[in-house]
């Protein structure tokens, strides 16, 4: 779950923070000593913690369809145009309301890395393979899961819709054939 | 419309430099520019600051840096162009000048990313590109960007390891001889092969580290430059350019469209050959942000055909005495990244080179054309600035 990967984090944080109360009992500031240097660092009282609430009701029928498995692009009727990442608008032609399309079939495999210094609010997954592979029209990039003597550029895959764990959310990755 | 010349530069050492604040920073640059240049603050009439932020706690830091530079109250902005946003507070204070609204200004570039710790900062760098698509869902990391561009070009071009690995060897020796250079330190290709992944097929030592650093030119029209020097360096071309958010809605993984775009640009306004451009430039700083980049900006800025930047790193020609010296600094590599700063800081380092003031004579590229270009790629080819200098003034 979300709250389980935030508490995680949460009690890192709070055993740092021990330590600070500690110091700032003890000599009245929130300055400490860098280990390597010895240069005081004003330790920030004040914290920012930053989720963002990001509109997606132009595109909800991409969530919807997700639900049910299936990856949506969107294509303009007018000038034949497929976006995905899906986009309600065409800047081309100046004109909304997309067609939805799914992306389906064998994709191609057009390049990938494997990460192994991750951002901290990956850092609870093993190293994890992303790559961007081509649909016809569209490229997607995501995960890339499968048998790791597939993986390679050229190598064919194929979207998969499925639930993210532990977060529990469904998302989608591309799964080597 | 006016030439627009660089009349002072100035330049903070890069590194872990815990030991002063973000505008503390900053006029260690500032004040050496202001110096060089034989200025007063009162002088400088509009200054731009590149500086990306986020890690570091100040949201306006223009303004921060104006009030302890003492440029208050000129005409200011925070310039964001990602990693190339020194180049473009560059650009800012350069159109001033050119355009005749000013008579001198000022860019200052400065970053401090010491200011968090190292996993926030790989986090923030991940969620530059387009977050929701890119990062939210897929964790990408900059170098895990990087690395996408490697695996693609090694798989069309039989690009090895150990070719990269003489990049990064290459930037560390001239870094070594750098006093302002994060790393001042040789690094040799067996410890470049051992170094641990970072982001397949990207190792630790195929990274620009995690730096603070401050750097600034003072620039004056042609009018105003003859009075204050008789070296000044023109800015005699600069070329822009941007690529797609969505690395997905790129076509190809071997090039960055955006620098081509903005050599083109480049050659094209100072009537450089386009077949052969580095027979007429001298020395080169492109964007190492990661090993690969600097073997791409080889084939993008025509030093070499495509497919044949790998050629270029692999005879050694971009050491000094090559085809054409590139990095001599260091490069982002060993000279360290400090996001916001590194625009200007090629600036400061071309400059200085044109006029025969590298810090060290080990890293003075020979000056034949009196020319030297800056190659700087925000973000994974998001923003593009390509920058020639000139000891010869524009027109002539
Ligand atoms: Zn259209």
């Amino acid at each position: 779950m979300i709250s389980d990967v935030r508490d995680a984090k949460q009690k890192e944080i709070a055993e740092v923070l021990k330590q600070l109360d500690m110091l700032t009992k003890m000599t009245g500031l929130p300055v400490y000593p860098e280990p390597k240097t010895g240069n005081p660092l004003w330790s920030d009282v004040r914290e920012l913690d930053l989720r963002y609430q990001i509109p997606v009701k132009r595109i909800s029928k991409f969530f919807d369809e997700l639900k049910k498995g299936k990856v949506l692009a969107t294509r303009c009727n007018k000038c034949g145009t497929v976006y995905f990442p899906p986009q309600d608008d065409c800047p081309k032609c100046r004109t909304s309301n997309l067609e939805w399309k799914e992306v389906q079939g064998e994709g191609e495999l057009l390049t990938y890395t494997v990460i192994s210094v991750k951002p901290p609010s990956f850092a609870h997954y093993p190293d994890y393979v992303v790559g961007i592979a081509r649909f016809g029209d569209v490229s997607v990039t995501a995960w890339v899961e499968g048998p790791r003597e597939k993986l390679r550029v050229g190598s064919k895959v194929r979207l998969d819709v499925s639930k993210r764990e532990p977060e529990g959310y469904i998302t989608y990755r591309l799964i080597l054939l | 419309m006016t030439n627009v010349a660089i009349i002072g530069t100035g330049h903070s050492k890069f590194g872990s430099r815990t030991d002063v604040n973000l505008q503390e920073l900053a006029w260690e640059a500032v004040k050496q520019a202001l110096e060089e240049a034989n200025v007063e603050q009162k002088d400088i009439q509009y200054f731009s600051v590149g500086n990306v932020g986020t890690w570091s706690a100040e949201p306006l830091p223009a303004v921060v840096i104006g009030e302890y530079c003492n440029l208050t109250p000129s005409g200011t902005m925070r310039v964001e162009a990602a990693c190339a946003s020194g180049s473009a507070a560059l650009r800012e204070a350069y159109l001033a000048v050119k355009s005749g609204e000013a008579d001198i200004a000022m860019a200052i570039g400065v970053e401090q990313m010491h200011q968090s710790p190292n996993p926030t900062v790989v986090e923030m760098i991940g969620r530059a590109g387009n977050y929701f698509w890119e990062f939210e869902n897929f964790g990408l990391t900059f170098p895990g960007y990087y690395a996408l561009y490697a695996t693609a070009y090694m798989n069309r071009y039989g690009l090895k390891e150990e070719d990269l690995g003489k990049i990064a060897v290459k930037a560390h020796h001239y870094g070594a001889m750098n006093p302002y250079a994060h790393f001042q330190k040789e690094i040799t290709m067996e410890e470049y092969l051992k170094s641990r992944p970072v982001a397949w097929p990207l190792k630790l030592l195929d990274s620009s580290p995690i730096t603070d650093g401050a750097a600034a030119v003072v620039l004056a029209s042609e009018e105003v430059a003859n009075k204050y020097t008789d070296s000044p360096v023109w800015i005699e071309a600069q070329g822009v350019g941007s690529g797609t958010a969505n690395l997905s809605r790129r076509t190809d993984f071997t090039t960055i469209e955006a620098a081509r775009m903005a050599a083109e640009q480049v050659y094209r306004r100072a009537k450089i050959n386009m077949d052969s451009p580095w027979k007429e430039i001298d020395v080169a700083d492109v964007h190492d942000c990661f090993t690969i980049a600097e073997i791409i900006a080889y084939e993008d800025l025509r030093f070499a055909r495509r497919g044949e930047g790998l050629t270029l790193a692999r005879e050694e020609q971009t050491y000094i005495g090559g085809r054409i010296p590139v990095n001599v600094d260091g490069g982002l590599k060993a000279k360290g990244h400090p996001i916001g700063a590194t625009g200007v800081s090629m600036a400061v380092s071309l400059a200085r080179q044109l006029l025969y003031r590298a810090p060290n004579k080990g890293m003075q590229a020979e000056i034949r054309n009196g020319r030297a270009l800056a190659h700087n790629v925000g973000g994974t080819g998001h923003y593009a600035y390509v920058t020639l200098f000139s000891t010869r003034r524009p027109g002539l």
